[in-house]
């Protein structure tokens, strides 16, 4: 599975829908993830690829990892993914 | 309905040994939070918080008591030492009888778990101490007390989160003033700086790397602490009687809980405990000089209570004092309301009220007088003290200047 599938996989399975149903610019809000939802995926998003994701719950526009969408969340995870080499 | 006096305090946290230390602190607006210090912290995101340094359990307690008392057991006993010596009470007969304690914790015995599963876990060991569960049981602390000082009567441990101590020690207001008991020995303790219990907090992303900055604009977070407040509730006429020195009046009080989220507070639960609480102590909102905030630091938090409190007080809202003293010796969790009732003693006695320190830029969320970096002397008849837990559970109690 790439990154992409695998993302998806995650925040459907926290959405409780068909992973068919989320999109590259879904936003966390349009499925329905509320911030405790957004912490359980980044937690199995870090589980699963094994990286940290830097991101703090009081100020999640100022942590360095963007989650305004699918695609930037994918596109986070690829550059830590490269980054961790 | 009896009258409910305080006539003993003791404290031990990351400002200080005793309340009086405690006290010059929070005049002071010293900062208790530095680096942690204990096994495994580099594996830690969160390597701050405010600590108790210099207790050592060695040449304290002997071995016996040491097999037995966790650490969070060790700073309640400590913490009531002070306070019912400085009550001056002995309880013997019927006083005895009648007397009990109720104390509040989160997590009781969190480092005794915690060295246990690494015992057994990662060390492999197939036998734990016999004495793991007295020690780790959160109602060991209320029970060492009840034998240390011959308390026989109603003793027990509330636990609800970050309100335990408040919900424990209104628990023994109402126990004082309805006759039931003539003293109370009440509220609260913690210890989850140990590994373990900092990783637990860690995962849910709200704590803070570098600072508690409540109400600031620029706050990231909470930071823990640890220690407890034990304090001596008694009844009026009682303490008259035998000439006590009083530090103040215990009013009224009031409890609610939000009915909503596990962990996002609610500004009408908020609302509902710190107006019930003027309502059960019959004083009117403008009564009210300072109210000693939950202020944790954390976004969520601290924008709710001032909402909250600006909803409760109207107009007044602007005139009144209210400060987060967790910003100088951090998050107690369940011990923190006890802890956070100095400052509120502190103001009722001395007029002195203590900073949030930290406060580096205004937030119109929190668009409040908070008594930002530096104490202020402020003549205050009648203090608030909040406290809004996870589970939505929340107790606030009113104090007034006698």
């Amino acid at each position: 599975m790439s990154t992409q599938d695998k993302v998806i996989a995650i925040i459907a399975e926290q959405a409780v829908l068909d992973p068919s149903e989320v999109t590259l610019d879904s936003t966390l809000e349009d499925l329905g993830i509320d911030s405790l939802g957004l912490v359980e995926s980044i937690f199995s998003i870090e589980e699963e690829f094994d990286i940290s994701i830097p991101f703090n719950a009081n100020e999640p526009s100022e942590s360095d990892f963007d989650i305004t969408n699918v695609a930037a969340i994918v596109a986070g995870i690829d550059k830590l993914l490269a980054a961790k080499g | 309905m009896k009258r409910v006096v305080i006539t003993g305090a003791g404290t031990i946290n990351a400002l200080g040994h005793s309340a009086a230390a405690t006290r010059e602190a929070m005049r002071e607006g010293r900062c208790g939070i530095g680096k942690l210090e204990f096994r495994d912290v580099e594996r830690l995101a969160i390597q701050i918080g405010g600590q108790v340094h210099d207790f050592e359990a060695e040449g304290r307690f002997n071995r016996q008591q040491m097999a037995l008392y966790d650490r969070f057991t060790q700073f309640t006993l400590f913490a009531a030492d002070e306070a019912i010596h400085q009550s001056g009470l002995e309880f013997t007969g019927d006083l005895a009888a009648k007397s009990g304690v109720v104390l509040g914790t989160a997590g009781g015995g969190v480092s005794t778990w915690d060295d246990n599963y690494r015992s057994v876990y990662e060390d492999g060991k197939n036998r734990v101490h016999p004495f793991v569960v007295p020690k780790l049981m959160n109602n060991s602390a209320a029970s060492h007390v009840s034998m240390e000082y011959n308390l026989k009567g109603p003793s027990f441990t509330v636990s609800t989160a970050c309100a335990s101590s408040n919900h424990a020690m209104a628990q023994a207001f109402q126990m004082v003033r309805s006759g039931m008991s003539p003293v109370m020995v009440t509220g609260g303790s913690e210890s989850m700086l140990c590994f373990g219990g900092v990783k637990a907090w860690e995962g849910l992303r709200v704590m803070s790397k570098d600072a508690c900055r409540p109400f600031s604009a620029n706050r990231n977070g909470m930071v823990q602490g640890e220690g407890a407040g034990i304090f001596v509730f008694e009844e009026y006429e009682h303490a008259r009687a035998r000439g006590a020195e009083i530090l103040c009046e215990v009013i009224g009080y009031a409890m609610s809980s939000d009915a909503a989220d596990i962990v996002m507070p609610s500004k009408q639960g908020a609302a509902r405990a710190i107006s019930g609480a003027l309502k059960d102590a019959r004083i009117n909102a403008d009564a009210v000089g300072y109210i000693n905030a939950h202020g944790t630091g954390t976004a969520a938090n601290d924008k709710t209570e001032c909402a909250a409190v600006a909803d409760v007080f109207g107009p007044h809202a602007d005139n009144l004092l209210i400060s987060s003293t967790k910003s100088m010796h951090g998050h107690l969790i369940g011990g923190t309301g006890a802890v956070e009732l100095l400052a509120c003693i502190m103001a009722l006695q001395e007029g002195i009220i203590a900073p949030t320190i930290g406060y580096e830029e205004p937030d119109p969320e929190c668009a409040l007088d908070v008594v930002p970096n530096e104490a202020r002397e402020a003549k205050v008849d009648v203090a608030l003290t909040n406290a809004f837990a996870f589970g939505g559970l929340n107790a606030v109690l009113a104090l007034k200047r006698i």
